[in-house]
C-alpha cells in the first residue's frame, strides 16, 4: 500500500464520521493550546524579569564587603557589617593599568535616617553615592541635577530624591529648591529622579541620596582604623558584556593586593548576569511546571484518541476482514491505523498550535501592574514541540489499537457482525 | 492446480476441540469448475478458507500451484491472496463508503500495479457495470453488488476464483445471472472457479461436484453422475 492510499484512505474514513473526529480533534487541541499558552507565558513572565534586572544598569557587578565563603556569614548579614571595603579600595578599581575591563566605578554607602519635611515625618533609606552612580545604575534625572563630583569633594549638604519619596512629600509641586531635614540637619533638594522601570525594584525609588562624603560625615560618622571611609557597596560597569568575567578578576586581584589577602577573601564579587542566570534557572523550573500542567490535558486527549481508534476498529472489523482476504498485510492494516490516529493529533495540534499563539499574542504586553509587562515571543522550538509532540502522540495512543488490528484474523474479521 | 492431502483443521472452543474437517484430500486441476456441496456445518466453508489462504489447516499438505503454502507465515499468505486468488463472498463484502470502482480497485491498492482506474473499469465491463462505477453498493441491487464483487475478484487476474454461497442472498433471477456469469469466466478465460453451496441447483451447473459431511468429503464425481446418483437418491 502505497503511502498516498494510506493517507487518503486514512482522510476518507475520518471524514465519513466528522463529528466523531472533530470532538477526538478537541482533546487535543485544547491540550496543545493549553501547553503552547502555559509555557509563552511562563516565558513570557521570566522575560519581564530578566529585564527588569538589565534595567539597572548594563554588565553591573558588585562588591561587597566580607566573604560568603565558608560559612553563614553573608546568610546572616554579617558581610554588610564589617568595614571591610573602603572608598580609597573604590578609587584603586579605576586603575586603566590593573583593571582595563573597569568603566566606571560607583561606590556607595546605606543608611537610614529620618526625613522631615514640613509636618511630614518619615523613615527612608540614604544612599551616599558620588556622581558616577546616576550612569552605572541607569538612573535619570526627571528634574534639577544628580549630585556632581564637586558635591561629593565638599561634603556639600544636598540631596536627590526618589520618584516615590518625592511624589509623598511634594505631590506634583517641584521640590527642587526646597529643603528637608535629614535627622535634623538641613539638606536641600538640587534633583528628583525618573522613576524606575518596572515593579520589581519600585523599592529603590523610596531611596533619597547624598553625597557619599556628606553621608559618612553627617549622617554615619564611621571611620576605620586607618581613617578611611568605609563604603557598603562598590558598583563596577564593566566595559562590555564580554569583559565581566575579566573584571571581576581585575577587582578581585586589586582588592587582595591592597587587602593583602592570602586566604579568604575578605569581600563578594557578584555579577549581575550571575544573578540573573540564578533566576532564569528558578524562572525555568517555573515554566517547566506550568508546561507539566499542561501536559496532563495533552494526556488526556491522547487517551481520548486511544479510546476512539478502539472502537473505530472494532466497528470496522468486517472491513479489515475485507481487506486482508483482498491481500491487505498486517504492516497495510497498522498503517492504516496508525495514520487515522496520527491524522487526528496532527490536525489537533496544528489547530492547537493557532489557537495558543493567538491567544499568546493576545495577552502579550498585557500589564502584570506597576508597569511591568508581558514580553511573549512564540519560539521556532515551542512551534517544533507542538508538531512533535502531537505527531508523537498520534502514534503512542494509536499503535496499540493499530496494533489489534493488524492481528485480527482474516476468517474471524469477515464472519465478524 | 490445488493439492490438498490430509488437510484437518481443528479450533478449540473453549475446552472442546471441534475437527471441522477431518483428513481431506482433493486435487483440483487448471480450468476446472468445482461446486462443493454440503449442509451447514460439514466443513465445507473451513475447506474454502484453507484453499484460499485465508487459515492455515492444522496438519496436512496443501500445495498451490507448486507452491507448499501449508505453513507460511501470514505476509506470505497475504502475498498468494493477493496474487493467486479472488474471493466473492454471499454478502458481496463491499466497502459501503466507497464507489463501485474504488472497491474494485481495493485489491490494486495492496501490491504493485499501475493504470489503477482502468484495470478497475475493465473489471467492471467484463461484468457489465461500467455504467454503474461511480456508484456506491447501497444504490445498487444484490445482483450489481454481487457482480462488483466479482470484479473486484478478478481485477488481479486471478488464478482461482473462490466463491462461497456466491448466489445465497440473490433471487432466482439474479443467481442465473452470476451463474452464467462464473460459467463464462470458467469457460472462455479458462479460469479455474471453486464454489461452496448447499444448493443442488447451483452445484450441478458446475463441472464436478464435491460432497462433505462432518469434515469428511463423502462424495466426488463429474456433475452428470452426481446427478443420476442424486435422482436416483429421489426416487
Amino acid at each position: 500500500m502505497s503511502p498516498v492510499d494510506v493517507f487518503t484512505s486514512a482522510l476518507t474514513s475520518l471524514a465519513s464520521n466528522k463529528l466523531r473526529a472533530s470532538l477526538t480533534l478537541l482533546g487535543i487541541v485544547i491540550g496543545i493550546t493549553a501547553v503552547i499558552v502555559l509555557i509563552s507565558l511562563g516565558r513570557g513572565v521570566q522575560a519581564s524579569i530578566t529585564s527588569q534586572f538589565e534595567g539597572l544598569g548594563a554588565n553591573l557587578i558588585t562588591v561587597t564587603p566580607g566573604s560568603t565563603e565558608g560559612g553563614f556569614g553573608a546568610f546572616f548579614g554579617e558581610g554588610g557589617d564589617v568595614n571591610t571595603l573602603t572608598l580609597s579600595d573604590s578609587e584603586a578599581l579605576l586603575d586603566p593599568v590593573a583593571a582595563p575591563s573597569v568603566a566606571a566605578v560607583a561606590p556607595t554607602i546605606d543608611t537610614w535616617a529620618r526625613v522631615v519635611y514640613g509636618n511630614q515625618n518619615d523613615g527612608a533609606q540614604v544612599l551616599g553615592v558620588t556622581h558616577a552612580y546616576k550612569d552605572v545604575r541607569n538612573y535619570t534625572v526627571a528634574t534639577g541635577e544628580f549630585i556632581s563630583d564637586i558635591h561629593v569633594r565638599d561634603g556639600a549638604t544636598v540631596t536627590v530624591l526618589g520618584a516615590s519619596i518625592s511624589e509623598s512629600l511634594f505631590g506634583l509641586r517641584n521640590p527642587v529648591g526646597q529643603t528637608v531635614k535629614l535627622n535634623g540637619r538641613p539638606f536641600t533638594i538640587i534633583g528628583v529622579l525618573e522613576k524606575q522601570e518596572g515593579s520589581f525594584f519600585g523599592f529603590l525609588d523610596q531611596n533619597l541620596m547624598v553625597p557619599l562624603t556628606t553621608a559618612n560625615d553627617r549622617l554615619v560618622g564611621n571611620r576605620t582604623s586607618t581613617g578611611e571611609i568605609p563604603v557598603n557597596t562598590i558598583n563596577v560597569q564593566a566595559a562590555s558584556v564580554d569583559a565581566i568575567d575579566s573584571a571581576e578578576q581585575e577587582i578581585a586581584s586589586i582588592l587582595r593586593l591592597r587587602h593583602r589577602i592570602t586566604g579568604t577573601d575578605d569581600f563578594t564579587i557578584t555579577a549581575q548576569k550571575d544573578a540573573i542566570e540564578a533566576i532564569n534557572d528558578a524562572t525555568g523550573v517555573f515554566v517547566v511546571f506550568l508546561g507539566s500542567i499542561a501536559a496532563i490535558s495533552l494526556l488526556v486527549g491522547g487517551i481520548g484518541i486511544m479510546n476512539i481508534m478502539f472502537v473505530t476498529v472494532t466497528e470496522r472489523t468486517r472491513e479489515i476482514g475485507i481487506r486482508k482476504a483482498m491481500g491487505a498485510k498486517r504492516r497495510d492494516v497498522l498503517f492504516q491505523f496508525l495514520t487515522e490516529a496520527s491524522l487526528l493529533s496532527f490536525g489537533g495540534g496544528l489547530v492547537g498550535f493557532a489557537l495558543g499563539s493567538a491567544i499568546s499574542l493576545a495577552i502579550n504586553g498585557q500589564s502584570l501592574g506597576d508597569g511591568v509587562t508581558l514580553d511573549i515571543s512564540i519560539g521556532w522550538d515551542i512551534t517544533a514541540l507542538a508538531v512533535l509532540v502531537s505527531v508523537g502522540i498520534g502514534l503512542f495512543f494509536g499503535i496499540y489499537p493499530a496494533m489489534r488490528a493488524a492481528r485480527l484474523h482474516p476468517i474471524e474479521a469477515l464472519r465478524y457482525e | 492446480m490445488i493439492e490438498l492431502e490430509d488437510i484437518t483443521k481443528i479450533y478449540q472452543m473453549g475446552e472442546v476441540e471441534v475437527g471441522a474437517l477431518q483428513g481431506v484430500s482433493l486435487t483440483v486441476q487448471e480450468g476446472e469448475m468445482t461446486a462443493i456441496m454440503g449442509s451447514s456445518g460439514s466443513g465445507k466453508s473451513t475447506l474454502m478458507n484453507v484453499i484460499g489462504c485465508l487459515d492455515a489447516p492444522t496438519s496436512g499438505r496443501y500445495v498451490l500451484d507448486g507452491e507448499d503454502v501449508g505453513s507460511l507465515p501470514d505476509n506470505r499468505l497475504a502475498e498468494i491472496r493477493s496474487r493467486q486468488i479472488g474471493f466473492v463472498f454471499q454478502t458481496y463484502n463491499l466497502l459501503p463508503r466507497l464507489t463501485a470502482r474504488a472497491n474494485v480497485e481495493l485489491p490494486l491498492v495492496y501490491g504493485r500495479g499501475s493504470n489503477r482506474r482502468r484495470r478497475a473499469m475493465e473489471a467492471l465491463e467484463q461484468v457489465g457495470l461500467e455504467d454503474r462505477a461511480n456508484h456506491k453498493p447501497a444504490e445498487l441491487s444484490g445482483g450489481q453488488q454481487q457482480r462488483v464483487g466479482i470484479a473486484r475478484a478478478l481485477v488481479k487476474q486471478p488464478r482461482i476464483l473462490l466463491a462461497d454461497e456466491p448466489t445465497g442472498n440473490l433471487d432466482s433471477k439474479s443467481s442465473e445471472d452470476i451463474m452464467a456469469l462464473l460459467k463464462t469466466l470458467n469457460e472462455e478465460h479458462g479460469l479455474t472457479v471453486v464454489i461452496v453451496t448447499h444448493e443442488p441447483d447451483i452445484a450441478v451447473q458446475t463441472n464436478r461436484v464435491v460432497s462433505m459431511l462432518d469434515g469428511r468429503i463423502i462424495g466426488d464425481s463429474e456433475t452428470q453422475a452426481y446427478m443420476v446418483r442424486s435422482r436416483g437418491l429421489e426416487s
